[in-house]
């Protein structure tokens, strides 16, 4: 770019108006994008407003930092977002007592599978070790798999990354796996999406019922405690097992 | 609004004092929910006002992964030279992790049910 359109550009990156105008612009497309097909999971607005601002910020050639500083406050309503998930999980506190038992289970179970998985993928296609210990908490919601990453020796701002990943991933392929496994229970449906893929698996589970988005919080949470506790003990003794 | 607004930045600051005060893994936001979620339990509820910030905040969550998402900028040269076992890990650890929650949790379910008709 030259000229003064440049100019103006340059003048206006400086400021936080511009990261925080195009993150709320590009979000908007993405979801009417979204809506027009019909709430289709493919079609994930997070996948489609970050493609879009990844393309932005490399024709105009302009640093992510300088982008976050707009956009910065919109990241920083994950906060009270994150504490007001409490509101929908205190509506189903009726279920949630009944299916304590089986909530607990399936949250160990789940948990492990998932971070376990994703590091012996990893390995068997040759990840390196700074890779393979920003994977292992990706399911869990970004700053707690930021703090587990960094406890790891994993790359915490690469995990941030992957966690999105993560998130558009589960969002776009739960509905298909609860197909295949015939699985209609919403509570189900929820925390099983909730625990792998956190808050955009329970925004889009909060798409498909109120009950869905709660049960959704609930392993979002459960599997950060859960993770951040049991990963830093397990991971390393583990590969210590492997490399005996 | 502002009340309710209010309410939950409170309730951040509180889980971030009680997180870093008592060394806890989980940050603050997290146990600000629990928090919150006590709130709830004793209050019987949330009031209206609560009710609908949170809905309004919570109907745009996807949002709010934007900026973070868009990270992805500053490792795109590791993603270019690791794709192959990134998006194998990736896909394959998310399906496994949603396959094993739900198929684990309906068995637990169906047996509770299945004990409580026995019973």
């Amino acid at each position: 770019m030259k000229g003064p359109i440049a100019d103006i550009w340059v003048y206006l990156a400086a400021t936080p108006l511009l990261g925080l105008t195009l993150t709320l612009v590009c979000y908007q497309i993405a979801y009417a994008i979204h809506s027009r097909l019909g709430m289709h999971p493919a079609a994930n607005p997070v996948l489609l407003a970050v493609a879009m601002l990844v393309a932005i910020l490399l024709v105009t050639d302009t640093p992510y930092p300088i982008y976050f500083d707009g956009a910065q406050f919109v990241h920083f309503l994950l906060g009270p977002a994150t504490v007001a998930l409490a509101i929908p999980l205190y509506a189903q506190i009726g279920r949630l007592k009944k299916l304590a038992l089986p909530l607990l289970v399936a949250l160990v179970a789940g948990s492990l599978a998932a971070a376990l998985s994703a590091v012996a993928l990893g390995a068997l296609f040759g990840a390196s070790h700074e890779l393979l210990m920003s994977l292992a908490p990706k399911s869990v919601t970004t700053p707690i798999a930021m703090g587990v990453a960094e406890k790891l020796g994993g790359l915490p701002s690469l995990t941030a990354v992957l966690v999105i990943a993560t998130g558009i991933l589960g969002a776009i392929g739960a509905r298909s796996i609860y197909r295949v496994l015939h699985i209609e229970d919403h509570a189900v449906r929820g925390f099983a999406i909730g625990l792998a893929s956190h808050g955009i698996g329970t925004a889009r589970a909060f798409q498909v019922s109120e009950q869905a988005g709660a049960f959704a919080a609930l392993a979002m949470g459960l599997n950060g405690l859960f993770t951040a506790a049991a990963l830093p003990v397990l991971l390393p003794w583990l590969e210590a097992l492997f490399h005996s | 609004m502002l009340k309710a607004l209010t309410l939950l930045l409170l309730f951040q600051l509180a889980g971030e004092v009680l997180s870093r005060l008592l060394d806890l893994p989980v940050p603050g936001p997290v146990v600000g929910m629990a928090l919150m979620f006590l709130l709830l339990l004793a209050r019987g509820g949330p009031d209206s006002d609560l009710r609908e910030t949170s809905n309004t905040l919570l109907s745009h969550l996807s949002l709010l992964f934007v900026p973070a998402g868009t990270g992805v900028l500053l490792h795109i040269q590791r993603v270019a030279e690791e794709w192959l076992a990134l998006s194998v890990a990736l896909v394959g650890s998310t399906l496994i992790g949603i396959a094993v929650t739900a198929l684990v949790l309906n068995a637990m379910i169906r047996r509770g049910r299945r004990d409580e008709a026995g019973s």
